[in-house]
């Protein structure tokens, strides 16, 4: 893993960026700091898919600079980015009828040809059992249910081995089991040093599994902190244009929208 | 969860023992047959040779006295001067088209990708013509390769801007955008037929309809290293293509530089094309029909669709080429129309098959 823990090993300064006449982000600063889980929250649109596509070096700024450690992403080959950070989409693709082991076992081609590669089966075979998808290893992709393909891109994601993992709306598609779960391995992989970046719209979870939160509303960002720091009510409510709670349960922040029918209705 | 990893690495064993027995079995049936269908091939004609002696001419040839050689007056001559460049030429076109529809399914993500329907194979016709018109000989025998390679380059990155959007090509646009591409070259073609003198018109006509008739050395030498080369730099961007299965951005991801790649590999498929199309003429379905069979026995994986589509498809083209000589006594039919003929009704069944299995192309 590279960089000790609260480093950025990932950061972001001035990104602004447009599809047309539709500026999507605004002036954003963010670092994604190893052995930390930073969640990117807001209400759709906000702009937190298109920042970390532009975290992941798919999408070029307008304005404004990502570096990864020391070096401009920009200036990265494709390869040598492979080696660094790893994605997990929220749609996952595939022309073919590969296997799901064959799927995952692609998460392995930045490797290929390094002293790494001897230890491919090993890497797969636990990262196939960190993603719960071991029982599918034989089983052909496109005939997976839609939880099944993400923890099977999960588990590609995972294989990659990079110091830096980016989630678009890991838990989307999965069952609460499965939402624990993916999490609580990306939450692992954090304590194991690695910089994980990840977009949730659940704020229950990602006050339950981040070191950090970041606030988007309009491309623009709101607030940074700690899910304590970040979790506030006025806040919340203005930036999602809906009432919102937040209560303490066990230790834990859960936040829920103030419903008005839950009373009986007016 | 609970599950052991003990037999994961048994399971992984077998797999690779079986994927390995797959490998071999696969290459072995395929080469034996190659060599059948090279020795039939070469045999029949007006001329009949037997199996036997087309052996031992050749192994003669090789410097080796085993064998007895053609016992017809005119057997070693025929052999040799008519139908062996007949029959290699066969198999590299057929090795070519089946290489570049491999290629081309895996660069659009779409198994219906293939030089003859989108049409990149009337995209390299259209050009041929032109010169056969115009009766051009920029660089000699290569003229027509040439022109042809062009042609279908152009045509290839024509469909290939239009139909993509967002890191794949959907069926629909891509088979609409071949209905398209296919009536302007087609109006092209016309065009040129409608300028052509008597003999040129007649050339064209032969070389859309697609045969091997009066195939020589010379232009197996010329088809030769086109081939070799398309299908050994398919063979290298094979484990790319896999990853590209996974759409753009996540190949992009895993370390694929995706523009690069598509680049280089559609220029490979126009080498292809334009090698195959070259002095064949037209000859479709091959790319279509070949690796989607590979894919039934061998599944998706590149590194062995790549080499085994080489190989089938010069199988199957030898074949075509032997059945189309033979099927009527003393004519020889063009071989794109049996291709045809024969691939139409497949597509019918891919359609069919693809509808049962996953609701149909979207």
């Amino acid at each position: 893993m590279s960089g000790t823990n609260g480093t950025a090993a990932l950061s972001a300064r001035g990104i602004s960026l447009s599809f047309g006449s539709a500026q999507i982000l605004r002036d954003v600063d963010v670092d994604v700091r190893a052995g930390e889980v930073l969640s990117l929250v807001g209400p759709n649109g906000a702009g937190k898919s298109t920042l970390l596509g532009v975290l992941a070096g798919d999408e070029t700024p307008d304005a404004g600079v990502v570096s990864l450690g020391e070096r401009s992403l920009s200036a990265l080959p494709a390869k040598e980015l492979a080696r660094e950070r790893g994605m997990l989409l929220q749609k996952q693709l595939l022309s073919f009828g590969f296997r799901v082991r064959e799927v995952v076992e692609m998460g392995r081609a930045p490797w290929h040809r390094t002293d790494r590669a001897d230890f491919d089966d090993a890497v797969i075979a636990e990262s196939m059992k960190r993603a719960d998808v071991t029982h599918l290893a034989e089983r052909y992709f496109p005939t997976l249910s839609g939880g099944e393909q993400a923890r099977t891109a999960f588990a590609r994601l995972l294989a990659q081995e990079t110091p830096i993992l980016m989630l678009d709306e890991p838990t989307a598609a999965l069952d609460i089991h499965h939402q624990e779960q993916v999490l609580e391995v990306a939450r692992d992989a954090a304590d194991a040093g690695a910089a994980v970046v990840v977009v949730l719209h659940d704020l229950s979870l990602a006050a339950a599994y981040s070191d950090q939160i970041c606030v988007l509303s309009r491309g623009q960002v709101r607030a940074v902190g700690t899910p304590a720091e970040v979790l506030q009510p006025e806040l919340l409510s203005e930036v999602y244009d809906h009432p919102v709670r937040v209560l303490e349960h066990d230790d834990q922040l859960i936040v829920v929208p103030v419903r008005r029918t839950a009373r009986g209705g007016k | 969860m609970a599950v052991t990893t003990a037999p994961q690495t048994g399971s992984l064993r077998e797999r690779i023992a079986g994927s390995l027995a797959t490998r071999v079995g696969l290459f072995g049936v395929l080469g034996a047959l190659l060599v059948v269908v090279v020795v039939a091939g070469a045999g029949q004609g007006a001329v009949n040779i037997p199996a036997n002696e087309v052996l031992g001419s050749i192994l003669h040839k090789l410097g080796l006295d085993i064998g007895t050689l053609p016992t017809h007056p005119r057997g070693e001559d025929a052999l040799w001067n008519v139908r062996f460049p007949r029959v290699v030429l066969a198999a590299l076109a057929g090795a070519a088209l089946a290489t570049a529809g491999a290629v081309m399914q895996g660069v659009f993500g779409n198994p219906l990708a293939e030089p003859g329907v989108i049409g990149v194979a009337n995209g390299a016709a259209l050009c041929a013509a032109f010169v056969i018109v115009f009766d051009l000989a920029f660089v000699g025998n290569w003229t027509i390769a040439v022109a042809a390679f062009i042609g279908g380059l152009v045509t290839t990155f024509l469909v290939y801007l239009m139909a993509r959007e967002n890191g794949r090509t959907e069926v629909v646009t891509l088979v609409l955008t071949g209905i398209a591409i296919n009536a302007m070259t087609s109006a092209g073609l016309s065009f040129m037929l409608f300028m052509a003198d008597t003999t040129a018109r007649e050339e064209i006509v032969f070389w859309t309809l697609g045969s091997l008739n009066g195939a020589r050395w010379e232009q197996v030498w010329v088809v030769l290293p086109l081939a070799a080369f398309g299908i050994a730099a398919s063979i290298l961007m094979a484990r790319q293509l896999d990853l590209l299965a996974l759409g753009d951005r996540a190949a992009r991801h895993v370390g694929v530089d995706v523009e690069r790649l598509r680049v280089r590999a559609i220029v490979v498929v126009a080498v292809l094309t334009a090698g195959a199309v070259a002095f064949c003429g037209v000859i479709a379905f091959v790319g279509l029909v070949v690796p989607h069979l590979i894919r039934l026995i061998a599944g998706p994986g590149h590194r062995l669709l790549i080499p085994a589509s080489a190989l089938g498809g010069a199988v199957l083209l030898v074949a075509a080429d032997l059945w189309a000589r033979t099927a009527i006594v003393n004519a020889d039919l063009p071989i794109g129309m049996l291709t045809s003929l024969v691939g139409g009704p497949f597509f019918f069944w891919l359609i069919r098959r693809a509808r049962k299995t996953a609701g149909g192309w979207a």
